[in-house]
């Protein structure tokens, strides 16, 4: 059951200029949906279309198979969580967690009611006389999650919650908001411009750029089956390394003048079709040849040691790819090493239309793992 | 050799204490040159016009100013008793009641509506802000023409509507609600645009989460408005209220304090006394209490308003 339908949804601030274009999308009920994309991309846009604090210019916006364009957000059943948190400076915790129940005149003993629980599941029992400014970065979150959680409204906005945060905190937030949406069954629309938070936190994940949705899906799709050379580069870190091919006497194509690789007849049917084509490969696929027999040597750029991995930069005809391995490996610049890329990792792109022609065979199926 | 150490020791120690002082001493002349140009401008314009004024209260002086006889407490013991500066005193007060008040709530009204995102909302705000940059003498002159007992717009209105002429300022129970009139629409429009400051820089987000919590107009205005205006209410407040009791230009201008001495607030008092009547000693006795009843009054609000403002 669709819950939040889009139809052919545009929006521009000024005529004949469009922030977002044809964003066709349904989110169901009780989902975590992640909206991901550079900085400028319309992902705010969208969320405050959604929330009903921004005009809808074309399209239809329906929840619960009722068209809402023009409903004012107070009548769209649902609660936000800003950037900047949007505390009120003025009020303490209670009173700001209490501001929409007052609002709406809620009886005073369903608002007790209502304030402790949520009070006590967020951790802020302590803290309810104090105000916003005497609270850390975390505690202020907390608060205005608490305040989207009090309204029990079953449907939640929120806009890069997390980025105002350090690191560490970022990541056990990521937990405990994915936990809170779980246990209360809410539905969730989450806007992020960190790749990382939408691959762990998102049910599904649709990527803007630019205004326009370049792909929805699944996280583990999103990277294995980028649509597209911005979806490949955008997901994904250290990002795909993106390389141009040529086709050399077949059977046999050539990655920046430098890796040869032969191709099946399947591949070169599908290169016959596209001109000029770009290869991606993900930097855990460019593997050490301990397992396998070495399929190329490149150049050691760079190496940095991260404990549990070792991130290798390597020259290939001129361009810097990198490369992921588990483990601590001794390695020292300037020297050639012997790798192991297969055919089967590599995706295809078309370089004209960006658009995959092909993505890698091999991951996707045998990689992932189900217990 | 220990007490060679411990000689060393305590010579450094000196060493290090007398450095610390001679920084401290660097530090502090330092700090006076930065005050300087301001110690200077107060003491000249400021601190001894007032130990000056103090002084000359307790003198009784000729027509130049110079001190004649010193009569200690005898100027503020006429003034208390003198039934013209009671009503100088009274019409201040009162003056300060009809304008303050009313300033405020027309001006916050105005801000508000002015703060709304609409189509042309630039001119409006310009029209209202507008009077901040008229003069008092010219405020008071456009104001002199509407007040005319026979061609002014004022009374050709109440012509119209068949109601008896008023005499705005010669009429003694008029001329004060005349004179706040004036002074009401000429500080609109400093403290609209404070005012519009002020609202301009509350967070729109606190809004958007308020329309999305389900919060009505009023409700915004009375939670989040209104607090979060504070500060600049209660700077507004302050200013206004000082204007008040310093108001002078208007009186001058609409009614040379009279008609009976109705107008006469007690700066226009202070003038009359010292450059009409040439009583020095008196009109500085008039100046300190002015200055205490100013000084009071802004002690009050802050201790009131130190529980009322929200400081971000
Ligand atoms: N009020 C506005 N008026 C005009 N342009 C706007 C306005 N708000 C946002 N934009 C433009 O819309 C685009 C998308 O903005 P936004 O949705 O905030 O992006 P994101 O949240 O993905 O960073 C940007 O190019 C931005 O300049
Ligand atoms: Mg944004």
């Amino acid at each position: 059951m669709s819950y939040i339908e889009l139809k052919d949804i545009t929006k521009s601030y000024h005529a004949g200029n469009n922030i977002l274009e044809e964003i066709d999308l349904t989110i169901e009920k009780g989902e975590f949906f992640v909206l991901v994309g550079p900085s400028g991309s319309g992902k705010s846009t969208l969320l405050r279309m959604i929330a009903g604090l921004e005009e809808v210019t074309g399209g239809i916006l329906k929840m619960d198979e009722k068209i809402v364009n023009h409903l004012q957000p107070k009548d769209r059943n649902l609660s936000m969580v800003f950037q900047n948190y949007a505390l009120y400076p003025h009020l303490s915790v209670e009173q700001n967690i209490l501001f929409g129940l007052k609002a709406k005149k809620i009886s005073k003993t369903e608002q007790q009611k209502r304030l402790k629980e949520t009070a006590e599941m967020m951790g802020l029992s302590d803290l309810l006389g104090r105000k916003p400014r005497q609270l850390s970065g975390g505690q202020r979150q907390r608060v205005a999650l608490a305040r989207s959680v009090v309204s029990e409204a079953p449907l939640c906005l929120m806009d890069e919650p997390l980025s105002n945060l350090d690191a560490k905190l970022r990541a056990q937030m990521r937990v405990e908001i994915r936990r809170l949406q779980k246990q209360l069954g809410l539905t969730l629309i989450y806007v992020t411009h960190d790749q990382v938070e939408a691959m762990t936190m998102g049910d599904r994940i649709m990527v803007l750029n630019d205004g326009k949705i370049q792909q929805v899906g699944k996280p583990i799709t999103l990277y294995n089956e980028p649509a597209n050379l911005f979806v490949a580069s955008f997901i994904g870190s250290p990002k795909m390394n993106i390389g141009r091919a040529e086709i050399k006497e077949a059977p046999g194509l050539l990655v920046n003048n430098t890796l040869a690789f032969s191709a099946d007849a399947r591949l070169q049917e599908a290169l016959e079709v596209h001109k000029d084509i770009v290869v991606g490969i993900r930097p855990e696929h460019i593997q050490p040849a301990t397992h396998y027999e070495a399929t190329h040597s490149l150049e050691v750029v760079n190496v940095e040691q991260l404990g549990n991995e070792t991130s290798l930069a390597l020259d290939v005809g001129g361009e810097l790819w990198t490369a992921k391995w588990p483990g601590q490996w001794e390695i020292e610049t300037g020297h050639l090493l012997e790798v192991y890329i297969s055919q089967e990792h590599l995706s295809f792109f078309d370089a004209q239309t960006e658009k995959l022609i092909r993505p890698a065979s091999f991951s996707g199926h045998g990689e992932v793992q189900a217990i | 050799m220990t007490n060679v150490t411990a000689a060393i020791a305590q010579e450094e120690q000196i060493l290090f204490e007398q450095t610390k002082r001679k920084q401290r001493y660097r530090q502090f002349i330092k700090g006076v040159l930065f005050l300087l140009p301001s110690i200077v401008l107060f003491s000249v314009f400021l601190f001894y016009p007032l130990l000056r004024t103090i002084y000359l209260s307790f003198f009784l002086t000729d027509a130049s100013g110079a001190t004649t006889v010193f009569v200690g407490w005898d100027n503020f013991v006429t003034l208390f008793q003198s039934t013209i500066f009671q009503q100088s005193v009274k019409s201040t007060f009162l003056f300060v009641l009809y304008t303050v008040p009313l300033t405020i709530i027309v001006s916050l009204f105005l801000a508000v509506i002015a703060n709304e995102k609409l189509k042309g909302i630039g001119f409006f705000r310009t029209i209202f802000s507008s009077t901040m940059g008229i003069s008092v003498a010219a405020a008071s002159v456009f104001w002199l023409y509407l007040f005319h007992p026979t061609i002014g717009f004022l009374n050709i209105i109440m012509e119209v509507f068949g109601l008896e002429k008023i005499g705005w300022l010669t009429d003694p129970s008029w001329a004060l609600i005349a004179v706040s009139a004036t002074t009401i629409w000429m500080n609109i429009g400093f403290t609209f645009l404070i005012l519009l400051g002020g609202l301009q820089s509350i967070d729109k987000y606190l809004y958007e989460s308020a329309d999305v919590d389900g919060a009505g107009y009023f409700y915004k205005l009375r939670r989040i408005t209104i607090p979060m205006l504070s500060p600049t209410l209660f700077f507004v407040v302050t200013v206004t209220i000082i204007n008040a009791f310093q108001t002078f230009g208007q009186v001058d201008i609409l009614t040379q304090g009279g008609p009976q001495n109705a107008t006469n607030l007690i700066v226009y008092s202070i003038y009359r006394e010292a450059f009409t009547n040439y009583q020095f000693g008196s009109a500085s006795a008039q100046a300190i209490i002015l200055f205490i009843i100013i000084l009071f009054m802004t002690i009050i609000q802050f201790k009131l308003g130190e529980r009322k403002v929200h400081y971000q």
